[in-house]
């Protein structure tokens, strides 16, 4: 009797723990669209999506956000052709070539780098990154300064490391020994078994490793704003030395001066809710192919 | 009776894993295009013999080898290349491990590990190992479908399959039917009495039975010794040994 009491009870308490994340996310919706659909509405959702110009402060004023789409775009697109690579492969040296001693020392120190505040790689770009890309391609590009996509995406590229790796190391781990076996008796080497069928089998995995690195890196904010240069031009893919304002960079670097409830106001939630709106996308694109995984990722 | 080509020859084989002793003393001659079977309680080393005769046994960490094993009058535990070993001696393991890919490309795998890239070639390989497992039929108009979506049964022979596709000369098979159910183990059963034309077939497995029904000498082991080896018959009728009578007449084990 007192047992099922007992149950009864905790039932309650993990219930109402499951209602309480349930419900912030519920306000957090609520309140983003609540006030951003307004101002979308007033600006109009094609100049809001598809202005070239961002000029909240003017006698009219214009609140284009697709240069910092744009912005968010390249920056996480860049990320990603950096650190997904090298995520992938210290992933694999990880979980299938890493001698016992290396792997000690290495297991902590990524999961260290998931712990540095974002503030610190921002310091990390500005000191570093930015003079360094300043010395190598100021010349050449004619830069102002190093901030830069290119500075951004590197940052974030190195940001995104830990997401990957501990992620894809996890799912290539799950891949059944006997798979490996397999391989090796047919004659494979350990590089061949490992490539061509651990890696494979566990590509559900990797993918979900990819989805949210670029989940990451897409919200990235303070790192970003150190050393993206935060210039709200429209910029083109091959301007890569130049400088770019993102949605989230957006929203903090104007928050801070912005009058309440104006329209300004407005079109920095609106902001977040596109931010949000993609953020979304990649879950839903995440929760696919873990459905895949379940299916067993056969096609 | 003439009396066939030996294929393997095992001499003194110690093995250890770390300071726990597996094998031992284990001398024998395996002959060339029969069925050999080896039986014995679990524990007894038999899984552990058969994973050194492609050295398997390599993976494992703290395993150490002594002894010499010669196929084909070669060391393989010599200065050899463990990836042509493997290659001409196959291997089926316990549980059906078909990689997560298509039919086509688990089977073209091996061949192609071999370099061998042409289309025609692999498409000509990947129909004779099929229907070598005896599979063709079932699976000839799924071909490029994940093999993951076979059965069972099917999932077994795809992997005999898979490892007669790079053509070998001796094929192990450790329990290969320990994880399938009656009607999957026939076929498979009957599939090794045709292997066996053209192949040396190793067998271990845990079920008389099979050992009686499909092999043509039985080796027993117990406690890392083999305790017996001799043609099946003579063994499961008349054998020398009184452990093995005990175990075969299921006292033990």
């Amino acid at each position: 009797m007192i047992q099922k009491k007992k149950e009864q009870i905790m039932q309650v308490i993990f219930q109402i723990a499951a209602l309480a994340s349930i419900l912030a996310v519920a306000l957090i919706c609520l309140f983003l669209f609540a006030q951003g659909i307004p101002a979308i509405a007033r600006i109009g959702l094609f100049d809001f999506l598809g202005g070239k110009l961002w000029r909240p402060t003017v006698a009219e004023p214009l609140f284009g956000i697709l240069p910092m789409i744009l912005g968010s775009i390249y920056i996480t697109g860049g990320a990603i052709i950096l650190g997904v690579p090298i995520g992938i492969f210290v992933a694999v040296f990880m979980a299938r070539m890493c001698p016992k001693p290396i792997y000690r020392f290495l297991k902590p120190a990524i999961n260290l780098m998931a712990g540095i505040p974002s503030v610190i790689y921002g310091f990390f770009g500005m000191m570093v990154l930015v003079p360094l890309i300043f010395e190598l391609f100021g010349k050449r590009f004619d830069m102002m300064s190093g901030d830069s996509m290119l500075a951004a995406s590197i940052l974030l590229g190195i940001m995104i490391l830990p997401t990957v790796i501990s992620i894809a190391e996890t799912n290539i781990r799950a891949v059944p020994q006997e798979l490996y076996e397999g391989a090796i008796a047919l004659g494979a080497s350990h590089e061949r078994a490992v490539f061509k069928v651990i890696l494979p089998a566990a590509k559900s995995g990797v993918m979900a490793a990819i989805v949210l690195g670029v989940g990451r890196a897409i919200g990235e904010t303070m790192a970003v704003k150190m050393v993206a240069g935060n210039q709200t031009m429209l910029r083109l893919p091959y301007e890569y030395f130049k400088g770019v304002r993102t949605l989230t960079t957006n929203i903090i670097v104007e928050m801070g001066y912005v009058e309440r409830d104006s329209l300004h106001f407005g079109a920095l939630i609106a902001t977040g809710v596109v931010l949000f709106v993609f953020i979304l996308i990649i879950n839903l694109l995440f929760s696919i192919i873990n459905q895949d995984k379940k299916s067993g990722g056969s096609k | 009776m003439i009396k066939s080509k030996t294929i393997y020859k095992l001499q003194d084989i110690n093995l250890w894993y770390h300071d726990f002793q597996a094998l031992k003393n284990v001398s024998m001659d395996i002959e060339e295009k029969k069925i050999t079977a080896f039986i014995g309680p679990s524990g007894c080393g038999k899984s552990t013999l058969i994973k050194t005769l492609n050295r398997m046994n390599d993976l494992i960490e703290g395993c150490k080898v002594t002894g010499t094993i010669q196929l084909d009058g070669i060391d393989i535990y010599g200065d050899i290349d463990v990836n042509l070993l493997r290659k001409k001696v196959g291997m089926v393991f316990q549980k059906p491990n078909p990689f997560p890919m298509s039919v086509y490309d688990n089977i073209a795998f091996g061949p192609r590990t071999h370099g061998i890239k042409r289309r025609i070639e692999l498409d000509e390989i990947v129909e004779k190992a099929l229907r070598g497992a005896a599979i063709w039929e079932e699976v000839k108009d799924r071909l490029h479908k994940s093999a993951l979506g076979l059965s069972g049964g099917q999932q077994q022979r795809l992997c005999i399959a898979r490892a007669l596709a790079v053509s070998p000369d001796v094929l192990l098979m450790d329990e290969p039917t320990s994880a399938l159910d009656p009607i999957s183990t026939g076929k498979i059963e009957d599939l090794m009495s045709e292997l066996k034309e053209e192949y040396t077939v190793i067998i271990v497995t845990h079920n008389m039975q099979q050992a009686t029904r499909i092999s043509d000498k039985t080796a027993f082991f117990l406690l890392g010794e083999m305790i017996e080896f001799g043609d099946t018959e003579q063994i499961f009728s008349m054998p020398k040994e009184k452990t093995t009578e005990n175990y075969i007449s299921g006292r033990f084990g």
